[in-house]
C-alpha cells in the first residue's frame, strides 16, 4: 500500500472513509499472556540447546581430526609426493590437482553463471520460458552429486573424450556449483535498488549500460560471496570425482589442464580405505582433512570479510 | 493552421489526449496540456492522482513498467515520442529527471556528474573535468564538494546528494528537466536552496516539477496544472490557479478542503 513513501490513491481514500469507524472493544486475556510468556522462555532455551549441540559435535570431530593429524602434519607433508611409505607420503600432487581443478571451476562457473543470472534477472521477460529456466535452476542446485559425477562422466568424460583429466574433473564441478553461483548471482542482482537503474535510465543509458556501470559493480560483493562460497563446495566435493574415475596413485604431478590429477578429497578418501592394512593412512587422511578445513575456512572467512567490507547502506 | 504552428515553437511538448493504464486500470485520462519553454510548470494533485505517472510519461520512463500501455501522442518538438524512430536514450538525454528521494550512484561525487557524458563517449578527462565543474557550479554545490570530488556521494548530506543528481542531470545538457517531488525529502533549508536553484535554471531550461507543496508550487512555478483522478482539471498561470480558479475542484484542493 504504500510506494514511494505515499499512500497511493485508493487506500488514502479508503483510509479516509474508516476515519471515523470506532476500534471494537475487547480484554486482553492475562492468563494467556501467562501462558505465553512461559512458552517464549521454554522456545528460548529449546533453540539454545540445539546450537550447543551442533557446536558440541562439530568440537569432537574437530579435536577427534586434530589429534589424528598431530606430528603428521607439517611443512614436508604438504610438499612430499605421494609415496606408500606413510612417513614419506606427501600431498603436494593432490594439493596441485586441486589447485588446477579451481583454475577452471573458477572462471568458468563466474562467466557463465553471472551471465545466465544477468539474462534471467536483467533481460528475460519474466515470462514462462524463463520462469521455466529459473525453476530448473533451483531445482539442480538441490541434485546429488553424484549425478553430476555420471552426467560428467558420459560428456565430459566419453563423448568429448577428455577422460579423467583435470579438464574433465573442472567441468564436472563447474556444472555441480553453477546453479548455485546463478542463484547467488541473482539474488545479489535482485537486491540491488531500483532507484539506482532509474537514475541511469534517466541520463539516458540502455540497458547493457546500467547492468555494466551500475547494477553489476553494486551486487559484486554479494555475487563474490556467493561465489567463494558455491566454489569452497567444488573443493570440498569427492563424489563427482569418484564417479569420472580419478585416480589417487599419480605419481606424476600434473603439468596442464589434459593431465591426470588427483585431488584432496580423494586422496583422503583413498586414504582411508586403506586404514585396515596401515594404520598410518588414518593419520595421513586426517592430515589432509585439517589441510583441506584450513582451505575451506579461509575461503569462507573471506567471503564474510568481502561481505561486511562492501555491504552498502543505501 | 498558421496559428497552431506558431504556437508549436513555444511549447517544448505538446500532450494530445494521452491515456495511460497501468494493466487494466487507467490512470491518465485523455490528458491534453502544453509545456512552454523556459518556464517552470507545477504539477498539483492529491495523492495517487497520476503526478508522478504523468511527468514519467514524458521521458517514457514508465516503459519500464511491463504492465503499462499509452494511447495518445506527446510531441516534444514536433515529434511524437511514442514514435518507432524516436531512440528513448536520446529522448532521456534531452529530458533529464531528478526523483523523490536522492539517489546518487554508490560512486564518488566526480563519478556521478561524469556519469551521463561518459555513458554517451567523452573520454577526454580535462573535458570532464570542465563539464563535472560548470554542473556543479549550476547546481550551486561546487563550493561544497570542491575539494572532495573523489569522495563517495552517499557521505553528502541529503540535500546536497539532491543537488547532486541535478547537477548529474544538467552534465548531460538536457533541454528539459523533470522533477518528482524533488523537496519532499528534504528540511526547510535544503528545500530553500533547491527553490533557489530551480528560479536559476529556468532561464536556461524548461522545468516540470512535481509538488504537495501549494506553497512551493505558488513560490516557483509560471503554469499549474491540477490533476484529479487520472484527469487534467484545470491548467493554467500560476497566478490565476491561486487565485482565481475556474473549477471549483480546484478551489476545493488548494483551500485545502480535500487532498
Ligand atoms: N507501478 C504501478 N503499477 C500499478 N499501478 C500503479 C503503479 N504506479 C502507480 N500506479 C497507480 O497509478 C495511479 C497514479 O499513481 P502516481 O504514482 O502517478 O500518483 P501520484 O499522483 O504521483 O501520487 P503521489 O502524490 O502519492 O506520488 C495510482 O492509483 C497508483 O495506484
Ligand atoms: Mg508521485
Amino acid at each position: 500500500m504504500f510506494k514511494d513513501g505515499n499512500l497511493i490513491g485508493k487506500d488514502s481514500r479508503m483510509l479516509k472513509k474508516n476515519a471515523g469507524a470506532k476500534l471494537p472493544k475487547f480484554n486482553i486475556n492475562k492468563k494467556r499472556m501467562k501462558n505465553r510468556i512461559f512458552l517464549s522462555r521454554f522456545s528460548r532455551h529449546l533453540f539454545s540447546l540445539s546450537a550447543v549441540f551442533a557446536l558440541v559435535v562439530l568440537g569432537i570431530l574437530l579435536f577427534d581430526i586434530i589429534s589424528e593429524s598431530l606430528g603428521w602434519l607439517n611443512v614436508k607433508f604438504l610438499t612430499n609426493n605421494l609415496s606408500i611409505f606413510p612417513e614419506k607420503a606427501g600431498i603436494r600432487g593432490a594439493l596441485i590437482g586441486s589447485v588446477y581443478l579451481m583454475l577452471i571451476v573458477i572462471p568458468v562457473t563466474l562467466v557463465l553463471g553471472v551471465s545466465t543470472a544477468i539474462y534471467l534477472e536483467e533481460y528475460s521477460n519474466k515470462g514462462k520460458i524463463a520462469n521455466f529456466i529459473k525453476v530448473n535452476i533451483t531445482n539442480l542446485a538441490s541434485v546429488p552429486s553424484v549425478i553430476f559425477g555420471l552426467l560428467g562422466l558420459s560428456v565430459f568424460g566419453r563423448i568429448l573424450n577428455l577422460g579423467s583429466s583435470i579438464l574433465a574433473g573442472g567441468l564436472t564441478m563447474s556444472l555441480l556449483v553453477l546453479p548455485i553461483v546463478v542463484v547467488a548471482s541473482q539474488e545479489a542482482i535482485r537486491a540491488v535498488p531500483g532507484f539506482l537503474r532509474d537514475a541511469s535510465y534517466a541520463l539516458g543509458a540502455n540497458k547493457w549500460t546500467t547492468v555494466r556501470k551500475v547494477v553489476l559493480p553494486v551486487a559484486l560483493p554479494g555475487i563474490l560471496t556467493g561465489s567463494i562460497l558455491a566454489i569452497s563446495r567444488a573443493i570440498g566435493e569427492t563424489a563427482p570425482l569418484v564417479v569420472l574415475g580419478i585416480p589417487t596413485l599419480i605419481l606424476k604431478i600434473p603439468t596442464g589442464i589434459m593431465d591426470d590429477f588427483t585431488a584432496l578429497p580423494i586422496q583422503i578418501y583413498y586414504w582411508t580405505l586403506d586404514t585396515v592394512l596401515t594404520p598410518e593412512y588414518a593419520n595421513l587422511a586426517a592430515a589432509t582433512i585439517v589441510v583441506l578445513l584450513g582451505v575451506l575456512f579461509i575461503m569462507n572467512s573471506a567471503a564474510i570479510i568481502i561481505r561486511n567490507k562492501f555491504q552498502k547502506k543505501f | 493552421m498558421s496559428i497552431a504552428n506558431e504556437k508549436k515553437k513555444e511549447a517544448v511538448y505538446d500532450v494530445r489526449g494521452l491515456n495511460l493504464w497501468y494493466g487494466e486500470d487507467q490512470a491518465l485520462k485523455d490528458i491534453n496540456m502544453e509545456i512552454e519553454e523556459n518556464k517552470v510548470t507545477a504539477i498539483i494533485g492529491p495523492s495517487g492522482c497520476g503526478k508522478s505517472t504523468f511527468i514519467k510519461t514524458l521521458n517514457r520512463m514508465v516503459e519500464n513498467i511491463p504492465i503499462v500501455r499509452t494511447t495518445g501522442e506527446i510531441l516534444y518538438h514536433g515529434d511524437n515520442i511514442f514514435d518507432k524512430s524516436v531512440k528513448v536514450e536520446e529522448l532521456r538525454t534531452k529530458v533529464g529527471m531528478v526523483f523523490q528521494k536522492p539517489n546518487p550512484f554508490p560512486k564518488s561525487i566526480f563519478e556521478n556528474v561524469v556519469y551521463g557524458p561518459k555513458i554517451h563517449g567523452i573520454k577526454d578527462k580535462g573535458l570532464l573535468m570542465e563539464i563535472a565543474e560548470s554542473s556543479l557550479r549550476s547546481a550551486a554545490l561546487w563550493d561544497e564538494v570542491k575539494d572532495r570530488l573523489n569522495d563517495n556521494a552517499y557521505g553528502l548530506s541529503g540535500g546536497q546528494q539532491q543537488r547532486l543528481c541535478i547537477a548529474r542531470c544538467l552534465a548531460v545538457q538536457p533541454d528539459v528537466i523533470l522533477m518528482d517531488e524533488p523537496t519532499s525529502a528534504l528540511d526547510p533549508i535544503a528545500t530553500f536552496k533547491i527553490e533557489e536553484l530551480i528560479e536559476s535554471l529556468k532561464k536556461d531550461y524548461t522545468i516540470s516539477i512535481v509538488t504537495h507543496s501549494m506553497q512551493q508550487a505558488a513560490r516557483i512555478s509560471d503554469k499549474t496544472a491540477f490533476f484529479l483522478m487520472g484527469e487534467l482539471i484545470e491548467y493554467d498561470s500560476t497566478s490565476v490557479i491561486f487565485s482565481n480558479p475556474k473549477d471549483k475542484k480546484t478551489e476545493d484542493y488548494i483551500t485545502g478542503r480535500f487532498g
